[in-house]
């Protein structure tokens, strides 16, 4: 189909598009914080300098929240601001306001806090001891298992057992747009606005902070400069310190962090650590998967939970075993939260099964495209949570795309003539077989219960009400498509309406890979309840719909005509919190990539040098931004796979900043090869399902793959650093 | 900042004379966005990382977060709120935005590349866009953009000279 252009598109072209930093405010003072030194202690004293004349500022600390001192999210485990102790560097305890930018940078030096260290753990891989359990007995923050069948006794009787183990990094968002909020009392009621990603979660977090009801808060998404989940629960924590600011000093607040202030003191993707004991058979099946897999969940529980549980759901891969034990933990570490990233437990999950397929393949002595041509999960096989699949996508044929459109087996082949002829550069094939859950995990959606409305405006457009928000990903021009071709009308009949609490329903977070086709079909829905209330059919479009608003409003002046939606499972999607046992998703997206590489034994640095991906994600609504999604999330895998690299001194981020912290530059990756098979879904808007977060679940390991294909090392741990690697071969 | 500090510095923005009295040392990227309200040029590093506060001075790229101001005395500065909107469809249909943060200095130093096909004979487009970072686009969109603008100005070129 005709993919629309994006909406914003020309706005953000010619820079007129206005973000939460480009918004001036009559009378607006600057935030700004002040931080933990130490990763773990007693505050025993906070002093104040001279250097600064204290009464020309507003400094707020624990004692000025109104309502309770924890950042609501699944626990309240984290402050707002630590009273009596810290629990990781960069940890918020005092904030400060002035009307000079540069003054409240002098007043943060100005302060000091003093804390008495105590026993921190600045390894999440090992035991804690007595000393360092800061949560419940033994630092879980959460225990999950899945079982399916008998994994022991399959082990026991299985042709080959293949143990591995793999590691993967934390990873920054580097959104371009750093976080930033401005909060103000206008009429009596808490304004916040800024760059987020689910504004109702903004609204709750403050309710709860400040002791308000929903009647006395309002949060508007401005626009916002990418997320990747970087901007799904941190936004709280800023909102929270801007409003409060913003209550003591009786003006408006603008909190805006620089790049280091961000990199520094917001969440970052999960580090792991899989282990992975398989069986096959002596056909390369897979008979046995035993998983254990390990997240460092950071200082407070934040979204580790779920986390885990996305993760543990994707970790045995998109395989048909009939054997499958996954036990899954999140611990504590004192660092900053880990939080929600693009794939959300995913990638980690399926670096390691996909490297260990790899791992299987050489063991037994099978190419690593029959090993999964052989176990990938057919229409009616399960995976391991025991969901039944059968949505008629073949993905055996999403493999064969990928194989075929990277040229994989001559690849193969060239490679090694290549490697045999050049004196320092060794060129490798790897790919990955993949999947992604679209929407929230199990009973999530339901629990949700997710409400979008839509209106026909006086002069006979229509108006989108929804809490979701542009973040880059293309959500306006998408809404746009999806109620336009419901509605028979043009795009340019379509508004959608800013994410203002005040004014949208809750239709829930902007995570997930959930907005085209939860949200998208609640629109759809919604719309056809526009038509109900205005008394037409499912037939009636257009014009005829045009008229049907405009004779409505000619007749009730004070009532707008707006058609209602809430989230309704799809039929027959059934899942089991206590067992982990079910419909985990109501749909996957499938995929296969294909990675080329090129590795310089002088320096150890590897290229990138060719890409295929090639996926299945229900029907695509609009093919470059599509294309975009699965281009961007490439290149951002390709990322954390080869160059991102935190490095942690006392459970702080010792590069926080992007000259030490490299993102890959245009210059770093190859053009990205993208095809789309498309097998409509239908129970997503347009027979759409979710597309976000899958691509950055593959590329990792299809790289590290080619990396070990080309060299024969057997790489399990990533950012496989030109360091790293260099180790891997000279000391194996 | 003490009255005495400051200087006066003229300079061509867009195309109009500027004449202001500021810290010699403010940052151009602050020159513009907080004294002279042109909010269009971001910033995303602050130090000369990302390329998110591209202008141009004397036609040439700078990070305008790493230019004190009285460098700019007397120069000429481009910054996004010049581009002309017509130039800007290919990147448009290529998905050469996506959250845009990245994308006024791109479409900047996209400008500079424009105006000077003569570059593509010794740098390729990746070399020429690498001090533009885009966590979103994966670059495709921004070079592939990047590629049929001019190709579609040379087309325009030439159907001008024939
Ligand atoms: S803000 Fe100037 S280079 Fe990043
Ligand atoms: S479009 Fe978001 S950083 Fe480039």
């Amino acid at each position: 189909m005709r993919s629309s252009r994006r909406r914003e598109g020309i706005s953000k072209l010619t820079g007129q598009e206005r973000y939460v930093d480009d918004l001036t405010v009559e009378g607006c003072w600057w935030g700004m914080t002040a931080r933990s030194p130490v990763a773990r202690g007693r505050i025993r004293e906070i002093r104040f300098g001279r250097g600064v004349d204290w009464s020309e500022f507003v400094v707020v600390d624990h004692r000025d929240i109104p309502g309770a001192n924890q950042v609501r999210l699944i626990e309240l485990d984290q402050p707002v601001l630590a009273s009596d102790r810290v629990r990781h560097v960069h940890e918020p305890v005092v904030l400060v306001a002035h009307r000079s930018r540069q003054m409240c940078r002098r007043a943060i030096r100005e302060i000091e806090i003093v804390v008495d260290p105590e026993p921190a753990v600045l390894d999440y891989r090992i035991k804690p001891t007595p000393e360092q359990i800061q949560y419940g007995p033994d630092n879980v923050f959460k225990h999950l298992r899945i079982e399916k069948g008998d994994v022991d006794r399959a082990l026991a009787s299985a042709a080959h057992v293949i143990e591995g183990v793999y590691e993967t990094g934390a990873q920054e968002h580097v959104y371009l747009e750093p976080q930033g909020m401005i909060a103000g009392e206008e009429d009596g009621v808490l304004v916040v606005r800024g760059s987020m990603q689910c504004p109702y979660y903004v609204l709750n977090a403050l309710m709860h902070a400040l002791g308000r009801d929903e009647s006395h808060v309002r949060v508007v998404q401005t626009p916002t400069g990418g997320g990747f989940g970087g901007k799904e629960d941190f936004p709280s924590n800023l909102a929270v310190h801007a409003a409060l600011l913003a209550l003591k000093s009786g003006r408006p607040i603008k909190m805006i962090y620089d790049r280091s202030e961000d990199m520094g003191s917001t969440t970052k993707r999960h580090p792991s650590l899989v282990r992975h004991r398989s069986g096959v058979d002596s056909q390369g099946r897979l008979v046995a998967q035993d998983i254990e897999m390990t997240i460092d969940g950071g200082a407070y529980v934040t979204l580790s939970p779920v986390v885990l549980s996305r993760g543990i759901i994707h970790a045995a891969g998109p395989y048909a075993c009939e054997n499958v034990r996954i036990v899954g933990r999140a611990v504590l570490s004192n660092s900053v939260p880990f939080g929600a990233f693009r794939g959300f437990g995913a990638p980690q999950s399926q670096f390691a099964n996909e490297r260990h397929m790899d791992r299987i393949a050489r063991t037994i002595g099978m190419d690593p495209a029959e090993l999964r041509r052989r176990n990938l999960i057919r229409d009616g096989q399960t995976t391991s949570t025991g969901q039944v699949i059968s949505d008629g996508t073949d993905r055996v044929e999403v493999l064969e795309r990928a194989l075929c459109r990277s040229g994989y087996a001559q690849k193969k082949e060239e490679c090694v003539s290549f490697n045999a002829a050049h004196p320092y550069l060794r060129r490798g094939v790897g790919l990955a077989a993949f999947y992604h859950g679209s929407g929230f995990t199990g009973s999530g959606e339901v629990y949700l219960s997710s409400c979008v409305d839509v209106a026909g405006l006086e002069d006979g457009r229509i108006e989108i009400r929804t809490a979701n928000t542009e973040i880059g990903q293309g959500t306006l021009t998408i809404f746009a498509t999806i109620a336009a071709e419901r509605l028979g009308l043009d795009e340019s009949q379509i508004v959608i309406a800013e994410p203002d609490t005040a004014r949208v329903p809750n239709s829930g977070p902007t995570v997930a890979s959930r907005t085209a086709m939860v949200v998208g079909r609640l629109i759809e829905r919604a719309c056809d309840d526009l038509r109900r209330t205005l008394g037409l059919s499912e037939a009636d479009t257009g014009q005829r719909l045009r008229d049907a608003i405009m004779k409505w409003w000619a007749e009730h002046p004070d009532t707008e005509p707006v058609g209602h939606a809430r989230y309704e499972s799809p039929p027959g999607v059934l899942w089991d919190d206590q067992t982990y046992r079910g419909d985990a998703y109501a749909a996957f997206a499938w995929a296969t990539h294909v990675a080329e590489v090129e590795v310089d034994l002088r320096t150890f640095a590897t290229r990138v040098v060719g890409f295929w991906a090639v996926q299945e994600v229900g029907r695509v609504i609009n093919q470059t931004l599509a294309r975009g999604q699965i281009q961007g999330g490439v290149v951002q895998a390709i990322g954390w796979a080869l160059m991102e690299d935190c490095v942690w001194d006392d459970g702080a981020m010792a590069n926080a900043q992007l000259t030490n912290y490299i993102i890959p530059t245009a210059c770093d990756v190859p053009s990205i090869d993208v095809e789309f098979l498309e097998n409509p879904y239908p129970h997503g808007a347009m027979g759409a399902k979710g597309i976000g977060e899958l691509p950055m679940d593959g590329p990792a390991p299809a790289i590290v793959n080619a990396v070990v294909d080309a060299l024969g090392v057997e790489a399990s741990a990533i950012p496989l650093t030109p360091e790293r690697l260099m180790e891997l071969v000279t000391h194996g | 900042m003490d009255e005495c500090g400051l200087v006066t510095i003229e300079l061509t923005l867009n195309g109009g004379c500027v004449r202001l009295e500021v810290d010699p040392g403010e940052r151009l990227l602050d020159t513009l966005r907080d004294r002279l309200g042109l909010k269009g040029t971001k910033e995303g590093c602050g130090e000369g990382e990302c390329g998110a506060c591209t202008v141009l001075m004397d036609g040439v790229p700078v990070n305008s977060c790493l230019v004190p101001i009285v460098q700019a005395r007397g120069k000429r500065i481009e910054t996004i709120e010049s581009v002309d909107r017509a130039q800007l469809s290919a990147l448009l249909d290529s998905g050469a935005t996506q959250c845009g943060a990245c994308t006024p200095g791109v479409v900047m130093s996209a400008a500079w590349v424009m105006q000077h096909p003569e570059l593509l004979h010794t740098h390729g487009l990746r070399e020429l866009m690498a001090g533009n970072l885009c966590r979103c686009t994966g670059y495709d969109g921004i070079i592939g953009g990047l590629a049929a603008a001019i190709e579609a100005g040379l087309a325009r070129k030439s159907e001008g000279e024939g």
